[in-house]
């Protein structure tokens, strides 16, 4: 009896996605955490990994198909009996997957170009805008040449839209159903700042630290220490998740955001951590988030960083019940022991929901998460 | 338009690390932040990239120089070997 592989939700408001490729055919031996299947949705493209060990059966769904959420994509027979050895593989390009930009992807239907056939010249051998117009047929009249904005180029109107009306969906319902409670917190962080100067000039340029991967650090152990944030709100309670999962907001260029989870945040060391984040921001931008990333979040942190405003008061993205905003760090009169000094000064935040956690509760998360920020070293 | 090599490749190194940005619309005068929404993650990005393919490891405390192609490349000529 083989299982069913089927559609992830991958976040509370997205209820259905198109299936573009797969990446295995039957008789593929595949194994938990393999990007199986690339999915588009209201969040761009998304690489959708399987959660079981076995070999396809059958792909019960084909490339351009719409389906609801739940569907069945494939079935698998799921390993069990089977010899421990594994046997090799009778679908090489399981492993070959083509990597495509979305840009790419969508400049290849416009010209009818078939990306599989394509050699990748961008990074990991990924198909770019470049080698899908030199793919094109000779004969194919010149394309309108759009002039977007530089931001805009690899940002379809149609995939902005769409990720808009998610946004706009997700935050109605967010501020329909969830009591927002706001806090917020001045918070000296020159500790962290000098801190994180002295770590920078002495560590290798690939063991560079943002700040931000200190406030991501801070608000996981936080969430560890006091219950009440970290979780979901689903059915008319409260489930505090058993792991912290922290998820960053993104802001991709040309708009909209996402937030995927650094998963096991709390655990991670920050060199881990920065690696993790540096590679979730590169590949959120590249449009190859993964499913599980997209889910994952139990919290999130939205930072504002450099060149910003001061505070940001956040909005909760449903099921989640609480959401950490930081604004740009800046130098700020402030008294230490009776003197007026200048510091560098960052405005913390909450947005909480009121039916799982009160204004008192909240506070001392958020004064928790400036404590560990202060002491960098103990992150 | 003639680009020297050098700048071919820091060009090549930025779509790179931000493949969300198409390099015929990158200006070389002007910073990268005011036209893509450059931020401190692409920086540092840039700056490991840089690193690894050019061999050049740029402090942090320099970074400003890295802000626009021009700016990179004048940065960059002297310090490639």
């Amino acid at each position: 009896m083989p299982s069913e592989f089927r559609l992830p939700a991958l976040g509370a408001d997205m209820d259905e996605g198109t299936l573009l490729e797969w990446h295995v055919a039957p008789g593929a031996r595949v194994k938990r955490g393999d990007v199986v299947a690339v999915v588009e949705t209201d969040k761009g493209a998304i690489d959708v990994e399987i959660f079981m060990d076995g070999v396809v059966r059958e792909l019960v769904v084909q490339p351009g198909t719409k389906v609801p959420v739940g569907t069945v994509l494939a079935l698998v027979d799921v390993a069990g009996a089977e010899p421990a050895a594994p046997a090799p593989s009778p679908t090489p390009f399981a492993t070959d997957r083509a990597k495509i930009t979305p840009a790419a992807r969508r400049r290849a239907r416009e010209l009818n170009v078939d990306a599989a056939s394509l050699q990748g010249t961008g990074p990991d051998g990924a198909i770019t805008i470049e080698d899908v117009e030199r793919a094109k047929p000779s004969l194919q009249p010149a394309p309108p040449s759009p002039q977007p904005s530089p931001a805009r180029a690899a940002e379809g109107a149609g995939e902005g839209e769409r990720m808009r009306e998610a946004i706009a969906a997700a935050m109605s319902r967010s501020k329909r159903e969830i009591p927002h409670y706001y806090l917020s917190h001045a918070v000296d962080v020159t500790p962290a700042t000098e801190w994180l100067a002295a770590h920078n000039a002495a560590a290798p340029v690939t063991q560079r630290l943002l700040f931000a991967a200190l406030l991501i650090k801070a608000v996981a152990l936080a969430c560890r220490e006091l219950k009440g944030f970290s979780g979901y709100y689903r059915d008319g309670r409260y489930d505090a998740a058993p792991d912290v999962h922290v998820g960053v907001a993104v802001a991709l260029r040309g708009g909209g955001l996402v937030a995927p989870a650094i998963t096991d945040t709390a655990d991670k060391s920050l060199v881990a951590l920065m690696d993790d984040f540096r590679a979730l921001v590169t590949r959120a931008r590249a449009g190859r988030l993964r499913a599980s990333e997209l889910a994952a979040p139990t919290i999130i942190l939205t930072s504002l960083g450099e060149d910003s405003v001061d505070a940001v008061f956040p909005i909760i993205q449903p099921p989640q019940v609480a959401i950490v905003g930081a604004g740009t760090v800046t130098e700020r009169p402030w008294v230490v022991d009776g003197k007026v000094v200048p510091r560098q000064v960052l405005v913390l935040s909450l947005g909480a929901d009121h039916r799982v956690t009160d204004g008192r509760l909240g506070a001392q998360f958020l004064a928790r998460v400036a404590t560990k920020l202060v002491h960098p070293e103990s992150l | 338009m003639d680009r020297d090599p050098l700048a071919r490749r820091v060009l090549e190194l930025l779509t790179e690390i931000a493949p969300d940005v198409d390099p015929a619309t990158v200006i070389p005068g002007i910073d990268f932040r005011d036209q893509f929404d450059f931020d401190s993650m692409d920086t540092l990005n840039f700056a490991i990239a840089l690193h690894r393919e050019l061999g050049v490891e740029v402090p942090e405390a320099e970074y400003a120089q890295l802000a626009s192609l021009d700016k990179c490349v004048a940065y960059l000529e002297p310090r490639v070997k």
